[in-house]
């Protein structure tokens, strides 16, 4: 199908990407061949930790039928130390693995098998005897208070904690007074794809097919890890199956196939199985977060405490702040906001899709429906009582804030019709309640660089090295391009993912689409300038001009492209400088998000029924990919609510739940009745193409509008998350 | 996994000729377990191309062959029509992909799903007898709460066994030797006492033939499963029951439990004090807290006690047409 030239951008273009997925011709990073063939990799597990190992025998390992060789600390090849430079960020620092005889904690490699085969390699893996000498560990955050400390900096917010007005006072003097605290459990984003890696030498460098996120700063790491030039890791990841956050930096795999390629001379790939994931791959700490609301008579906010505590892994600083959409959601007279952490002896602690805000308004949004029931307020209208006027927190102007539009339609649409008597709704034997939150997400830019070139045959070819995790981020660049320059989509070729191409800060923090589409766009304008330039010096002067098959036609005329640039194309580079965009501006992307649920009257299963959301996320590049992605979110959040859960073993500091059988992740049976709505918006102040981030916004607040149903239908609150049955069955009302 | 061997058994006959093995079904429980190292045969005895794929009649009994398939036997007609609690037991496991593969002997002998039997850095009576058993006092929500032992806490998985427990059904198998033996699935699998890791009473290279289900079964059927997300999760509890009405009065009454014991859970002591009765709320509750008067709880699946009392009652009010309140 082709396009019309004029708007594409927002047009909802099915992916350009998409036919080659559906036919497996889009090569993931585990489907790379090698002349030569390629060696696997298994990881050997540590049983126990923290500790040292005291033994650790692969002669069995060594013997058994098609090893090539076992890396263990004694073998392996020179790498930096875990963590350096210190004053490197966590995804830059040194990730050495097999690093000496101590073991930090449960599941950490202690050894890798390379094998001809995956079958050989697993097998001989099980013959390798380790034995730790463990020492006492810190694994659950909640026994050791004691050793919490303020973190150096929280995950995506200037300052750990915030004291603004006189809290005391105003919640000593407040009329209704909430105090609850909240449990969240550990999560971990399994994606699809799992981590893995395909590493050779080529010389002195390394070549790598990776799954990532963000190319640039894996260079980095492997250079810190292996004490080698940036200029000699060559990284290449045309297509990530799924990160939500777990594929931002480099993990034991990435690391391992490296050293086990320098190792072997060959090829090696290494991949996490999906139990590996659960202690090799990065996760969601959990969170105690305690909340202290005081509203006066009429449901005006006045008092706002919020403050969390969480694991963080030792020798890995990474801290997430739940208290994040507390600074900014309402008005109030005073806003306290703390992170604590204690140092654990667990797998790396990171970012988890919507970190901060993901559990952090799925406890402030439940106590904000608890205190709106104790005021009497309705909790739409308790929320439209506390918007406020500017950020509460930083005193700033709002970029633009449409969070009272999002909750006007979401009711509009979703029929709210005020709250009914909790308990008292019922169809057969099922409770029925309804609920709603509001979502909201700070919305960030990063630096990023694009450049394009536009040959003679009038094909453009753009290259970043942004990646594409699933969300759609091929098709909205060919969208950009193609109307940036009046040209077919089809004519665009996006190219992505090899750190070769020009730096972007890659997919995370639903930064991804306006960094790197704002780079494209700067590139594009640079070249339809140029462009015009040569237009003029040919003769044709115009203002507006399109390109089609080899031609531009400007002024009713038709020029050969070829007259224009020659055989050799024109070529333009872009970039986006955040420091030019939403000064002193207070910036987020906001939702609201309507939920009803049902609750077996007899059992205390939970369903959800109905998921209604309505957002505002700027200006929307591609309509189809942003629903996806916000529909995705919204699925995330029904997970966070009721099914996600990372269960450890807190005797041993192991994670229990290590494959989709135990590990829940809703199911298409889950998610019965799901509507997005999306504002039309256009932010001016916040990147050059007028988007914001939609990635993540999905999340935010769907688990708390759901569990605010749950208490309708239930007269229950909960207050740790995911609900289960068990919560409320033996406080289920008799009928 | 460890390398083994592979030999694919002919007929049932046969069964003395070749290597004796592990039997291999649809392999989506013992391939799974292979790969984890948690069973480790030498050899694979391949039971697929038997011959033991078929669902007859027999005039007094319908013989299900334990090779069909978990979708085929879910969809029989025979099955829809007069034994309704097995379809929906089996529609409600897993998914479709693992039920096309799914065989009914490979259902019945599917091992549990405790998480420690599952890593092999933990103890666990079952799967290395003398280690300990670290859910007694660890994560233990999915376990038994009847029927345990000291040693091992573990419950059965399947949901299409309890529902063959309710409806009486008798598993036929053939010894090494040629024998044929005749074991009700209520008597298939053990408790687990100080031997847990034997989960059923099978010799060793017995095979299951078929399963056989007693013709006329009760009229009223149903089963329900109770669990976390709406479809592709094992039972929290899950119920089969069976029972006629005749002038009022129930007759015949199976319940059988599921997620609560190490083997499907008749609930002989229910069935006792309702059979020949009028179908009465307050009834239902007095008989189910008898069942349960030796229930014990682990900590984390304490609330099984009241759940699984509260899913039989509200299955037989609705079977009884008394309804909700
Ligand atoms: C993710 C997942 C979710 C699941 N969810 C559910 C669920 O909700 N409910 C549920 O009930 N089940 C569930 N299952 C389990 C599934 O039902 C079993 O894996 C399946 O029924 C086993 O059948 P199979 O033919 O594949 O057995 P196999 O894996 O081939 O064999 C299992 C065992 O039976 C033995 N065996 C096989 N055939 C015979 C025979 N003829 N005679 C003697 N021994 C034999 C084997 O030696 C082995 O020990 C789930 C499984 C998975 C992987
Ligand atoms: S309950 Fe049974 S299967 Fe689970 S750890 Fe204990 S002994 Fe092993």
């Amino acid at each position: 199908m082709e396009q019309s030239t004029s708007k594409i951008i927002g047009e909802p273009m099915n992916r350009v990407d998409g036919p080659a997925k559906v036919t497996g011709r889009a090569e993931y990073a585990g489907d790379h061949q090698v002349e030569g063939g390629i060696a696997e990799g298994f990881i050997v597990e540590a049983p126990a930790a923290p500790g040292k190992i005291v033994a650790l025998d692969v002669a069995d390992a060594e013997a058994a039928d098609g090893v090539v060789s076992v890396l263990t600390y004694k073998t392996v090849p020179q790498q930096k130390p875990y963590g350096s430079p210190e004053d490197e960020g966590r995804f830059t620092q040194s990730h050495a693995v097999l690093e000496n005889d101590r073991v930090r904690h449960f599941g950490e490699p202690v050894a890798l098998v390379v094998a001809e085969t995956l079958e050989q390699a697993r097998y001989a893996a099980s013959l390798v005897r380790v034995e730790i000498e463990t020492e006492e560990g810190v694994f659950n955050a909640l026994d050791h208070k004691d050793q919490a400390e303020k973190p150096d900096s929280v995950d995506g917010l200037d300052e750990v904690d915030t004291q603004d007005g006189d809290f005391e006072t105003q919640f000593s003097q407040s009329t209704h007074k909430l105090e609850v605290s909240y449990l969240t459990g550990a999560q971990h984003a399994s994606a699809m794809e799992p981590h893995v890696t395909v590493a050779q030498w080529d010389g002195e460098t390394l070549i790598v097919h990776m799954a990532i996120q963000i190319v640039a700063s894996a260079v980095s790491a492997y250079a810190n890890t292996l004490g080698i030039d940036e200029a000699n890791v060559r990284i290449i990841s045309p297509f990530t199956g799924g990160g939500f956050g777990s594929k931002l930096g480099v993990h034991n795999e990435a690391i391992l196939a490296a050293l086990a390629a320098k190792q072997c001379g060959k090829a090696v790939r290494v991949a996490q199985t999906r139990r590996n994931l659960f202690a090799n791959g990065p996760h969601r700490s959990r969170h105690l977060q305690e909340l202290k609301l005081g509203a006066d008579a009429s449901g005006k906010l006045r008092a706002v405490r919020h403050s969390s505590l969480a694991s963080m892994a030792r020798n890995y600083p990474f801290a997430e702040a739940p208290a994040s959409p507390t600074r900014a959601s309402y008005a109030a007279d005073a806003i306290h906001t703390f992170h604590r952490m204690v140092k654990a002896d667990i797998p790396k602690v990171d970012s988890m899709r919507a970190p901060g805000e993901a559990i952090g308004t799925l406890t402030y949004e439940t106590a904000i429906d608890e205190l709106a029931e104790m005021c009497g307020v309705d909790p739409v209208e308790f929320r439209i009582l506390n918007e406020p006027t500017q950020d509460p927190t930083s005193g700033h102007a709002f970029a633009d804030r449409r969070l009272l539009d999002c909750i006007r339609t979401g009711a509009a649409k979703f029929g709210w019709s005020g709250r009914v008597k909790p308990g008292s709704r019922m169809a057969g034997r099922k409770l029925v309640g309804r609920g709603m939150a509001v979502a909201i997400r700070p919305n960030t830019l990063s630096p990023a660089q694009a450049e394009v070139k536009l040959a003679a045959d009038g094909r453009l070819v753009a290259r970043l090295d942004m990646t594409d995790i699933g969300t759609g981020t091929y098709t909205i660049l060919t969208q950009i391009a193609a109307e940036t320059l009046s040209m077919p989509a089809s004519q665009v070729l996006v190219q992505l993912g090899d750190s070769r191409f020009p730096e972007t800060a890659g997919s995370g923090g639903s930064f991804g689409a306006s960094s790197s589409g704002s780079a494209l766009l700067d590139a594009c304008a640079k070249l339809k300038s140029a462009l015009s330039e040569r237009l003029t010096e040919s003769g044709v002067s115009a203002n507006a001009f399109a390109m089609k098959d080899g031609r531009v036609l400007a002024n009713g005329k038709r020029i050969e492209l070829a007259d224009l640039i020659g055989a050799e194309g024109l070529s333009a580079d872009g970039a986006v400088d955040p420091d030019n965009h939403a000064k002193g501006q207070a910036d987020y992307s906001y939702g609201v998000q309507f939920a009803e649920v049902e609750v077996d009257a007899d059992t205390g299963e939970i369903r959800v029924r109905r998921l209604l959301g309505v957002f505002d996320a700027g200006r929307i590049l591609n309509r189809k990919t942003a629903r996806s992605q916000l529909m995705g979110g919204m699925i995330f959040g029904i997970g966070g609510a009721l099914l996600e859960e990372s269960l450890m073993d807190d005797r041993f500091g192991s994670f229990m739940t290590r494959d989709f059988a135990e590990y829940h992740i809703a199911v298409n049976r889950d998610v019965p009745d799901l509507e997005v709505h999306i504002l039309d918006g256009y932010s001016e102040h916040s990147n050059p193409l007028g988007s914001k981030g939609i990635g993540e916004l999905g999340i935010c607040g769907a688990g708390p509008a759901i569990a605010n149903a749950v208490h309708e239908a239930t007269g229950v609150r909960v207050r740790k998350f995911p609900v289960h049955m068990e919560d409320l069955l033996d406080r289920l009302p008799a009928v | 996994m460890k390398p083994f061997d592979y030999q694919r058994l002919e007929t049932p006959e046969h069964l003395g000729h070749v290597e004796a093995g592990r039997f291999l079904g649809g392999g989506t429980n013992l391939i799974d377990l292979m790969k984890h190292q948690i069973e480790t045969p030498d050899v694979l005895v391949d039971v697929t191309r038997a011959g033991m794929d078929r669902i007859e009649e027999r005039g007094d009994a319908v013989l299900i062959g334990s090779q069909v398939s978990n979708t085929d036997l879910a969809s029989h007609p025979l099955i829809r029509r007069d034994y309704p609690v097995l379809s929906s037991a089996l529609l409600s496991g897993a998914t479709q992909q693992l039920r096309n593969k799914a065989t009914t002997g490979g259902n019945l002998l599917q091992r549990t799903r405790c998480q420690y039997f599952y890593d092999t850095a933990r103890a666990c009576n079952k799967r290395e007898p003398g280690s300990g058993c670290d859910a007694l006092d660890g994560l233990n929500r999915f376990h038994a709460i009847l029927g345990a032992s000291e040693n091992c806490i573990a419950v059965h998985p399947s949901d299409m066994a309890v529902a063959m427990a309710a409806l009486g059904a008798v598993v036929v198998t053939r010894k090494r030797d040629g024998t044929e033996g005749r074991i009700p699935v209520t008597e298939l699998h053990r408790l687990p006492g100080d031997r847990p890791d034997l989960d059923h009473v099978l010799d060793e290279g017995e095979l299951i033939v078929a399963v056989e289900l007693p013709a006329s079964p009760p009229r009223l059927q149903s089963y329900r499963k109770v669990r976390d997300r709406s479809s592709y999760a094992f039972a929290v509890v899950s119920a089969a029951i069976a029972l006629d009405l005749e002038d009022g009065h129930m007759r015949n009454l199976r319940i059988a439990l599921g997620g609560v014991a190490h083997k499907p859970w008749r609930a002989t002591k229910a069935e006792a004090m309702l059979e020949g009765k009028m179908p009465e709320a307050a009834l239902f509750m007095e008989a189910l807290e008898q069942e349960m008067a030796d229930a014990e709880g682990h900590g984390h699946n304490d609330f099984k006690k009241i759940l699984a009392p509260r899913v039989v009652v509200a299955m037989l009010r609705e079977l009884t047409g008394l309804g909700g309140n």
